[in-house]
């Protein structure tokens, strides 16, 4: 018997609230289902499971709020790695909650698939999603089906959190970020790269290209941290009490502004695998779903690093603060054009700023400037990345 | 489609991306990415959008005839062939 627990996502999260079960006792599930929603600081969160297994009974009901690392959910035929066990938690309902019998012919035989934004819209006007019906591919719910169903009930359901609470973000980034300048011994090195090459591949890749197939800058630049990190890795993955552990892939944390102020910075898991068309699909779909409040709770706990791009509209360097328990933060200011000595000759030629913070527990200087300056290599020649 | 029906468009995807500000009130002269906070991502969906629901090509190189509403519209009606 093991237990599906309340995730970790982040040094930052302490508790999170169940939203909703997407499975229900019985229900086979496998590793990287979407079992449950979470509400955390980060906004509402699927949390996709690590094992296989049936789904044996619910511990905690929709609506609660759990410590990170109670259990939620009993799953029989699972042997889960020994976990701490958190034993008996105040807001845990002695009794499972039972499924209403009277219901149980209504509900789908598997449950249903829903598009992110329609599960937004459901969470914005407290529809309950095991009364819909899809009409999409395989009776998924699509956005239409959900405001049919909001345009019929439009009271409200108090009891659903708010999406993204931007308050609470900030309360998280403030333990993290705290965390990180009182625990991690940061050095930091700085390099300017001329994009001059890699701006004029990018340029004649988009003119061939619809706009759904255009690539970002940020793309070519999160692939040549990722493929630098194979030659550097003690500054991918997380320091803990036991010393520094190497990442198991190269997961990038993408950091992404959410508007009206906040952050996260998702993974875009096996970055150094992917082509580049792939990483910016993931990076846009990624880009949408952070901004909406629809990520998924391994998306969040998996960066082995974290890469952020000021972009443009902004300034020319970022000293970057490490997010616990990782090791490294690469960061990108904002392309200037500037004068530039090419071949004995001043030219006006477009740079970017990189930079590096690493934790001196896990690295030293010189291994972090060959680190940083791999990647301005491999910028250089973007039709490899 | 006239050019009212092409500008109402624009002020429909822009008020996707930022759906906290009014963007039918933004000032015509105003840069859109200064006013609206966007960055490569927004303004690459907007133009995705576009060149989908108008149906025409937005080359990368035609991105700077966006930086305002007006000069957007501008831009949009005379690659959609509408007449002013």
């Amino acid at each position: 018997m093991g237990e599906f627990l309340m995730p970790s996502l982040g040094a930052d999260m302490e508790a999170g609230t169940l939203v909703e079960w997407l499975k229900r006792p019985g229900d086979r599930v496998k590793r990287g289902d979407i079992v449950a929603v979470v509400e955390t600081q980060k906004g509402a969160i699927e949390v996709d499971i690590f094992e296989e297994g049936v789904i044996e009974r619910w511990l905690v009901e929709p609506g609660t709020t759990v410590p990170v690392g109670t259990p939620l959910a009993l799953i029989a035929g699972t042997q889960f790695p020994p976990t701490a066990k958190i034993s008996e938690v105040a807001a845990v309902p002695a009794a499972p909650m039972p499924v209403p019998p009277t219901k149980v012919e209504q509900l789908p035989a598997r449950p249903a698939r829903i598009s992110p934004a329609a599960r937004r819209l459901a969470a914005e006007r407290g529809i309950l999603l095991d009364r819909l019906s899809g009409s999409g591919p395989e009776g998924a719910i699509l956005y239409a089906d959900v405001e049919r169903a909001a345009a019929a009930e439009p009271v409200p359901c108090p009891t659903v959190p708010k999406r993204l609470d931007l308050a609470e973000m900030r309360r998280a980034i403030a333990a993290a970020m705290a965390r990180s300048k009182r625990e991690i011994p940061h050095y930091y090195l700085s390099t300017t790269v001329d994009l001059t090459r890699s701006f004029a591949w990018i340029e004649a890749a988009n003119a061939t290209r619809p706009p759904a197939q255009r690539l970002l800058f940020a793309a070519l630049l999160l692939k040549a941290v990722a493929d630098a990190l194979g030659e550097a890795p003690e500054f991918n993955g997380f320091f803990t009490a036991g010393g520094f552990q190497p990442g198991a892939g190269i997961h990038i944390g993408a950091a992404i502004a959410i508007r009206g102020g906040g952050l996260v910075a998702p993974a875009i898991r096996d970055a150094d695998k992917l082509s580049l068309d792939d990483l910016m699909a993931q990076l846009r779909d990624l880009v949408a779903r952070a901004r909406s409040g629809a990520l998924r709770s391994s998306e969040l706990s998996d960066p082995t690093i974290t890469v952020t791009n000021l972009g443009e509209r902004s300034v020319e360097t970022v000293f970057g603060v490490i997010y616990p328990p990782q090791v490294a933060l690469v960061g990108f200011g904002m392309p200037v054009e500037r004068p530039w000595a090419v071949a004995g000759k001043i030219a006006a030629r477009r740079v970017i700023t990189a930079t590096l913070a690493a934790d001196h527990r896990a690295s030293d200087g010189h291994r972090g400037a060959l680190f940083l300056a791999d990647i301005d290599h491999r910028l250089q020649s973007p039709e490899t990345l | 489609m006239t050019r009212d029906d092409v500008a109402a468009v624009l002020i429909d995807e822009l008020g996707r991306i930022a759906p906290e500000t009014d963007a039918s009130r933004l000032d015509p002269n105003a840069e859109l990415r200064d006013e609206l906070d966007i960055d490569s991502m927004d303004f690459l969906n907007l133009v995705t959008a576009l060149a989908d629901r108008l149906m025409i090509d937005i080359p990368e190189t035609d991105y700077p005839s966006l930086a305002t509403v007006g000069r957007a519209v501008d831009y949009l009606v005379r690659k959609m062939g509408v007449a002013a």
